[in-house]
């Protein structure tokens, strides 16, 4: 069956905060908040270096952060494996990718550690976080990190595997063959869909014939549980169970997200033609960025003036690391022809 | 030294090198149980238990994607794909994410994952149990892909296969499995990717063959010594990247070459072999080059009279030869 956390909130009879609930501290809460207010501004200065014809594409997570924060503090950061997609920037950058790394990729520039300047932007990657490399065809990841699940189970050890994904990407096969794995042989995977409830232009009603992902858990023998992906603690409060569940040897999960994305598919994406702007705005006030500082401030987390504190630094950071990859000179154009094959072994 | 048949020949290498590597896992469909529908894994259940040699669902998308995974993580899966015809749902797992995660990650992320897959026709499989799928898999750099085709390649491959850092398709052909026999050192030999074998020592005419191809070449070359031409024999045993240096020296010696194999012929293996031969050996030779291969139609037939049609055989590759020797 599928869990709805949404429509099954519990009301707040109990005097402690939901975060205390959870067990979250103050600190916690802020970092959280920290990372997404970095993911929002740097994101917003990738759209911008685009719109000045800096960079060649851009590919967004705005919207997507309180989902992304909440799922990433539920994870051991360089022990779980995370395969990300496209849109996590606020996800990765949680877990330790830096907004250095982020701008050198942006720029395609010499370094880059995600892919040495071979990849678009956003396709993230750092293999001493446990964070597998990103493509383009979607929904490839997701038997990968049943792979990588098989293999945990294989060396028994109790790390879990998330793995992020659109709800258009599931319609690909790749997704219903991975759960049928995970499922089969539970799996500790947890399939974590973000559902901005567009694959660019095409709405959810023609993307699947029922109503949510989650309802798709059933058919794998793995529980479905929907939240409200703008809200950073329920995103929290879902994967914490989705992954004791895990560590526990109990199985898979899929967990969907309920999220908007306010900006075009990507900078090369006009969403006025397939939306209207009333709906933008009314998902726009609902900015899961807003609902965290308004949380915090209601629950004296911090305050505005440290909010200011918050945004002078974000910006010397943004600042930092598009100075940085700005200068950084391009890779050689021979390098085009490395990293093809390994060494062959000696005998 | 004992007398294996190229089946078994996979099977007593998987076994030792199981025993050898606990990182070593296998899956595919049927490969527990029934120890596969060619009984390549017979018996490795048994002695290794159903977490290393794991039945895995209907899928052949996601028994490469689940291998890849795992390989990622640091384990040495040798997946299995049943018929080779069947590996196409999995092209993008193979071609798009296996082949390119070490070029996308500039090195940091490899993905050490065995295929393995019988192909080729002969045996009455029709369109869907006979392709030969090498020249698809051959234009993506990144993937070896390697067609020992005697027992003592295949040890000797397979072997070296699993210490391979990267992807490796590895084709065994179907036909192959039982008719072919020979003789396997006990000891731990191996065999590098990218080094072809001179099969046949020979002056008039160069062919390049492998598979079930070898074997027809080399009846071929016997019965042609009774007309007093000497064939030599190149089984280039690692398809991509090629052995050039080994080709390019037999074919500046005899000046004439022919490339035989059962996949069709147009844009084959043969093409690129035969591309190679032109600009890196033209002055040397003193004929056209040749090809002998499967006619260019969708996959095999079943009758058995356009099957033989399809596939070339010992004769037909002795006419081409006889062809170029008269140049």
């Amino acid at each position: 069956m599928t869990l709805n956390l949404t429509e099954n909130k519990p009301a707040q009879t109990r005097a402690e905060p939901r975060h205390i609930q959870l067990g979250l501290h103050d600190e916690q809460v802020t970092e959280m908040y920290w990372h997404m207010l970095l993911a929002r501004r740097l994101d917003e200065r990738m759209w911008i270096l685009h719109r000045q014809h800096e960079v060649a594409f851009h590919v967004s997570g705005i919207g997507h952060e309180g989902c992304q924060v909440g799922a990433a503090q539920a994870l051991k950061r360089g022990h779980d494996y995370f395969f990300p997609y496209y849109r996590d920037l606020c996800f990765t950058l949680s877990l330790g990718i830096t907004p250095r790394t982020m701008m050198l990729a942006l720029y395609g520039k010499h370094g880059d550690p995600m892919s040495g300047g071979r990849q678009m932007p956003s396709h993230y990657s750092a293999r001493d976080l446990n964070i597998v490399s990103v493509s383009s065809p979607v929904a490839t990841q997701i038997p990968q990190a049943s792979g990588v699940g098989l293999a945990i189970q294989y060396q028994k050890t109790d790390q879990v595997v998330v793995v992020c994904f659109g709800e258009g990407s599931t319609a690909e096969g790749d997704f219903h063959e991975g759960l049928n794995w995970a499922g089969i042989f539970k799996l500790p995977v947890i399939f974590f869909c973000q559902n901005n409830q567009y694959a660019i232009s095409v709405p959810i009603e023609r993307e699947m014939p029922v109503k949510n992902v989650a309802d798709r858990a059933y058919a794998y023998g793995m529980p479905g549980v929907i939240f409200d992906g703008n809200d950073f603690l329920e995103s929290y409060s879902a994967m914490k169970l989705a992954v004791e569940r895990a560590r526990r040897g109990e199985g898979p999960s899929l967990l969907e997200a309920k999220t908007y994305r306010p900006v075009p598919h990507s900078s090369d994406d006009d969403d006025r033609t397939y939306r209207s702007r009333e709906e933008v705005e009314f998902w726009k006030k609902r900015d899961p960025i807003l609902l965290a500082r308004k949380y915090c401030y209601e629950h004296n987390i911090f305050d505005e003036s440290k909010n200011q504190e918050f945004e002078n630094r974000a910006r010397e950071i943004v600042d930092d690391a598009n100075e940085f990859a700005r200068s950084a000179p391009y890779p050689p154009e021979e390098e085009a022809l490395n990293g093809v094959w390994g060494a062959l072994p000696k005998i | 030294m004992p007398e294996l048949t190229n089946i078994e020949a996979v099977t007593r290498t998987l076994q030792q090198e199981m025993a050898r590597n606990p990182n070593i896992f296998i899956t595919g469909e049927d490969v527990g149980r029934r120890g596969g529908v060619f009984r390549a894994t017979k018996g490795l259940i048994e002695e290794f238990g159903d977490k290393r040699v794991v039945d895995s669902p209907l899928s052949e998308l996601s028994i490469v994607a689940v291998g890849l995974g795992a390989a990622l993580y640091g384990l040495r899966p040798v997946v299995e794909i049943q018929f080779a015809d069947f590996i196409a749902p999995a092209f993008n797992q193979l071609v798009q994410e296996a082949a390119r995660f070490r070029y996308r990650t500039n090195g940091d992320w490899t993905c050490p994952l065995l295929i393995r897959t019988p192909y080729g026709g002969g045996i009455g499989g029709g369109l869907y149990h006979s392709q030969s799928i090498e020249a698809t898999y051959a234009h993506v750099p990144g993937l070896y892909v390697v067609a020992p085709s005697t027992p003592y390649d295949i040890v000797g491959m397979l072997r070296y296969a699993l210490r391979v850092n990267d992807p490796v398709l590895f084709l065994e052909h179907k036909k192959t499995y039982r008719l072919i026999k020979g003789e396997v050192p006990d000891d731990d030999y191996m065999i590098p990717f990218v080094k072809a074998d001179v099969k046949r020592v020979g002056s008039d005419v160069t062919v390049v063959a492998y598979g079930l191809m070898l074997h027809e070449t080399l009846t071929a070359a016997q019965e042609l010594l009774h007309e007093d031409i000497n064939v030599e024999v190149i089984d280039p045993r690692t398809l991509h990247p090629l052995d050039q240096d080994t080709i390019l020296s037999s074919v500046k010696k005899t000046g004439k070459a022919l490339i035989v194999h059962e996949d069709n012929l147009t844009l084959g293996l043969g093409a690129e072999i035969a591309a190679l031969i032109a600009s890196e050996a033209f002055e040397f030779l003193d004929a056209p080059v040749m090809r002998v291969a499967g006619p260019d139609v969708p996959a095999m037939p079943y009758a058995r009279t356009m099957q033989d049609y399809f596939m070339p055989n010992a004769e037909k590759i002795a006419a081409a030869i006889r062809k170029l020797n008269a140049y």
